[in-house]
């Protein structure tokens, strides 16, 4: 039964461990999806390469379906999972904020780091600018703490926001995300950057 | 020196979901990437001037009990990121040095908007209290509203800027 660490009162060592394994995993896949290539991230917002939108639903899907999957079988208890708590503002403000910067640097802090591990100079910089920013962000706090914590809603989950089952709402996104893929295809074909995409 | 494909995006999808449920089974949480930025400046912050970081209501929380900002889940799963990165990197022959750039641009240029890019979207992450990966992809495999507000806006944020940073990329 899971989550394991809770429920078996792992010491925090082997908490931190199962991090480093976990973080080991996730940048290996970041870098195998070809992550690590800010042309190729870029291209999701030209439309010549939608690899991103393609793993990113993916993999939302799986790991909903399948928590979804395991909390039916009684192996994981879903109470236990942390939800993101909902900051209305600061999630819309901070989102809108976060675009821009994928734009103008080619990543998300994420594919930052899967760049830099295998050598590329502008993710090294990406990352620089990134401490920079949450140094920023911690000495501008008091400034802005009203916009980073007004109109608070608690970890609201869209299922009962909704008013339908976890199960019916899993199965719409499923849909919604076969025809993103259908979208995306057409797209890379309709964009098509050979010049670029050869490259990478 | 020839390089390895890489993975079919729906492929790597399924295992990039597999990670995360590993997480999620696990540890009870998802993954996340500007959360062990953060611990490293808060750490940095607090090796250069501790009084500093001590009278700040943002860094002491941090620092409160005698805990380290470094000893944490997050901090640990970014120290394995960069780990798999690089095993992935060598198994595929993709180990190089270089700045990414189209040929239209200058390095200085790029370099540039690479480091106003960093700061611009951990700036973001902080106030919305996550990235990509711990706001919206984790945040939408709970099914959590923010998980799916925060994707939405970054995602179309980025395509409104798109337009405008345009030379940068094709």
């Amino acid at each position: 039964m899971g989550p394991l660490s809770i429920i078996s009162e792992f010491p925090e060592w082997i908490n931190l461990l199962i991090a480093l394994f976990i973080g080991i995993g996730f940048g290996y896949t970041l870098e195998q999806a070809g992550f690590s290539s800010s042309r190729k991230l870029a291209g999701m917002f030209y439309g010549y390469d939608t690899t991103v939108l393609k793993v990113f639903f993916t993999a939302a899907i799986v790991a909903l379906a399948g928590s979804q999957l395991l909390s039916f079988f009684g192996l994981l208890n879903l109470k236990l999972v942390f939800v993101n708590p909902w900051y209305v503002n600061a999630s819309i403000i901070g989102g809108i904020i976060m675009g821009a910067g994928f734009i103008m640097g080619g990543y998300c802090p994420g594919t930052g780091i899967s760049a830099l591990s295998i050598g590329k100079i502008d993710a090294m910089i990406y990352m620089l600018g990134g401490m920079f920013g949450a140094f920023l962000f911690a000495e501008t706090f008091p400034f802005i703490q009203t916009l980073a914590t007004d109109n608070y809603e608690g970890p609201m989950r869209i299922d009962e926001w909704f008013g339908v089952s976890p199960g019916l709402f899993t199965l719409l996104l499923i849909l919604a995300a076969v025809a993103l893929f259908w979208i995306a295809e057409i797209a890379e074909k309709k964009f098509s950057r050979t010049d670029i995409t050869s490259d990478l | 020196m020839y390089k390895t494909k890489y993975m079919n995006p729906y492929l790597a999808g399924i295992l990039l979901g597999l990670v995360l449920l590993s997480a999620m089974f696990l540890s009870g949480r998802g993954l996340g990437a500007s959360g062990g930025i953060k611990y490293a400046v808060v750490a940095l912050v607090g090796a250069v001037d501790k009084t500093h970081a001590m009278d700040s209501p943002y860094y002491s929380k941090y620092f409160e009990n005698g805990e380290r900002p470094l000893k944490n889940w997050l901090a640990f799963e970014v120290f394995g990121m960069v780990l798999g990165g690089f095993i992935s990197g060598a198994l595929s022959h993709r180990l190089k040095f270089k700045v990414e750039k189209s040929p239209e641009i200058s390095n200085k240029k790029r370099l540039l908007f690479a480091f106003l890019g960093g700061t611009f979207f951990v700036y973001g992450a902080q106030l919305a209290r996550g990235c990509t990966s711990g706001a919206a992809l984790s945040g939408m495999a709970v099914l959590s509203v923010a998980g799916f507000v925060t994707m939405i806006a970054i995602f179309g944020s980025a395509y409104l800027f798109a337009w405008f940073f345009r030379r940068l990329w094709i």
